[in-house]
């Protein structure tokens, strides 16, 4: 029974712990400067739309080639909802979400 | 034995049917009347949109319809799997899956196909994406243990229609609630976690239900795009056991070519699979029938745990060792309709036997309101 309690705390400690880590990084990530562009995984706003589309393609091809064939284009509207579904089926980042829905929107 | 198997898992889901039905029904509902109300709650995500681009409901799901001849057995499944969901908001999403499907058999003595229809919720949960790092869902949840169960589970995705032996160690469904994300760790590697608490119901009559934690943590690799994972679950009650899994997945970029692995442990046996497609979009002869056809390989092995025969068959798990190895064409008609067909061979000390598979996999995606432009 005290077995049990413990890890029942514990579990729940960390939880807790991992709710507020991830508040504190979002909090800090949306104060922080942009930084240049370092690799595949950061991504940082661009201007160019041409560039916004080869990174969201490459993205594309990484997330969702993963686990199935590239699905055709689709509206919007709907293609906002498939990637919100796919960001929580497949935890893609928030960035990759954004680049591949510019993508499969353009 | 695998077709005890595939029935032990079928009638293992049929339990609660009746209460994720009703659930479904009033999602259907929401979803119709969040599609009727005109500037409603579905709004646009936080990237500036115009009116137009706000989420629509959507109704997608697959159908697939397949014929597995064992042993020189026939079994004819026919299922259709229909997705709803239901965006809400800029961070809100309801999802809902539910499985109809339908086994049938030729009696041993002869006579017409017969057998079972079953009916089952997959999962029927609201997601809210707390910010970049965190998404909390609540509800019916697939189990986040290994990358099968989650990702590759619809008959339109899978590469090979028979189920991996090690399917049923640690996915049944969850009912609770989960914390999970994705995010960069670095220039070169994303994280993707997931952490849940379950206690699923398991009698009508009674209070009784299965308690379990457990969560699963993988790193991706954009470049190489290569990604490994562990998964972990301790059920917190009767034995208290506990379980882990591993996974990886790599899609080089120079080869259409997509090599995926899991590995599982538990009290109820152990085992793993490496399964390999390989696209042929690369062949020049006959092109245009070559890059819609991909060649697929699996080996997998499964070793007995620590339970009964009879507790196996109920869980669906083979109740011998054994190991199989198979091989398979897909033919994509076009997006989202396939032609499968597969070849397995599989080995134990009950006997050794062929499995023929082929059939159809469709996938379809249907708005619940206007679509936009395109």
């Amino acid at each position: 029974m005290m077995t049990a309690n413990r890890l029942r705390a514990g579990a729940t400690v960390l939880l807790c712990a991992l709710v507020i880590v991830s508040f504190v990084f979002a909090e800090e990530s949306g104060r922080a400067p942009a930084k240049k562009d370092g690799g595949s995984a950061t991504v940082e706003p661009l201007s160019d739309a041409d560039s916004m589309r080869v990174q969201g393609e490459q993205r594309f091809r990484a997330n969702c080639g993963r686990c199935h064939a590239a699905p055709q284009k689709f509206p919007p509207r709907m293609m906002k909802t498939v990637l919100r579904h796919m960001r929580v089926r497949a935890t893609i980042t928030d960035q990759d979400m954004r680049l591949v829905l510019f993508y499969m929107t353009q | 034995m695998l077709e005890q198997c595939r029935k032990a898992a079928s009638l293992r889901r049929q339990g609660s049917a009746l209460p994720g039905l009703a659930l479904l029904v009033l999602l259907g509902m929401s979803a119709w009347s969040v599609a009727q109300t005109p500037g409603s709650s579905v709004s646009s995500d936080s990237s500036p949109s115009s009116d137009n681009e706000k989420p629509v409901p959507i109704l997608s799901g697959s159908a697939g319809a397949f014929s597995f001849v064992t042993a020189g057995q026939n079994l004819i499944d026919t299922q259709i799997n229909p997705v709803l969901l239901v965006p809400l908001g800029d961070r809100w999403l309801i999802e809902s899956r539910a499985e109809f499907e339908g086994e049938f058999q030729r009696p041993p003595d002869g006579g017409p196909y017969g057998g079972p229809v079953t009916k089952h919720v997959d999962y029927a949960q609201i997601d809210y994406i707390a910010n970049p790092y965190l998404t909390v869902t609540a509800g019916r949840f697939l189990t986040p243990f290994g990358i099968f169960n989650e990702r590759l589970y619809p008959v339109w995705i899978r590469a090979l229609q028979p189920d991996p032996l090690i399917l049923p160690i640690n996915t049944a469904d969850s009912d609770g609630a989960m914390l999970r994300g994705g995010f960069s760790v670095s220039a070169h590697a994303n994280l993707n976690y997931a952490a849940y608490f379950s206690a699923t119901s398991i009698g009508i009559d009674s209070v009784d239900s299965e308690r379990h934690v457990g969560g699963r943590v993988g790193l991706f690799f954009p470049g190489p795009r290569l990604e490994v994972g562990g998964s972990w679950q301790k059920t917190l009650q009767d034995y208290r056991k506990n379980a882990f899994g591993f996974h990886m997945g790599w899609q080089p970029a120079s080869r259409p070519l997509n090599l995926r692995a899991e590995f599982a442990h538990s009290f109820e046996g152990s085992g793993y699979w490496i399964e390999g497609v390989y696209r042929l979009s690369q062949v020049q002869r006959w092109h245009k029938a070559m890059r819609r056809t991909e060649v697929v390989a699996r080996m997998q092995q499964f070793f007995t745990g620590e339970i009964g025969p009879d507790a196996a068959a109920d869980l669906g798990l083979p109740d011998v060792n054994t190991r199989e190895t198979d091989f398979g064409v897909n033919y994509f008609v076009r997006d989202g309709l396939k032609g499968v067909f597969s070849y397995g061979r599989i080995f134990s000390s009950e006997g050794d036997f062929n499995q023929w598979t082929f059939g159809v996999a469709y996938r379809w995606l249907i708005p619940l309101g206007r679509e936009g432009a395109r």
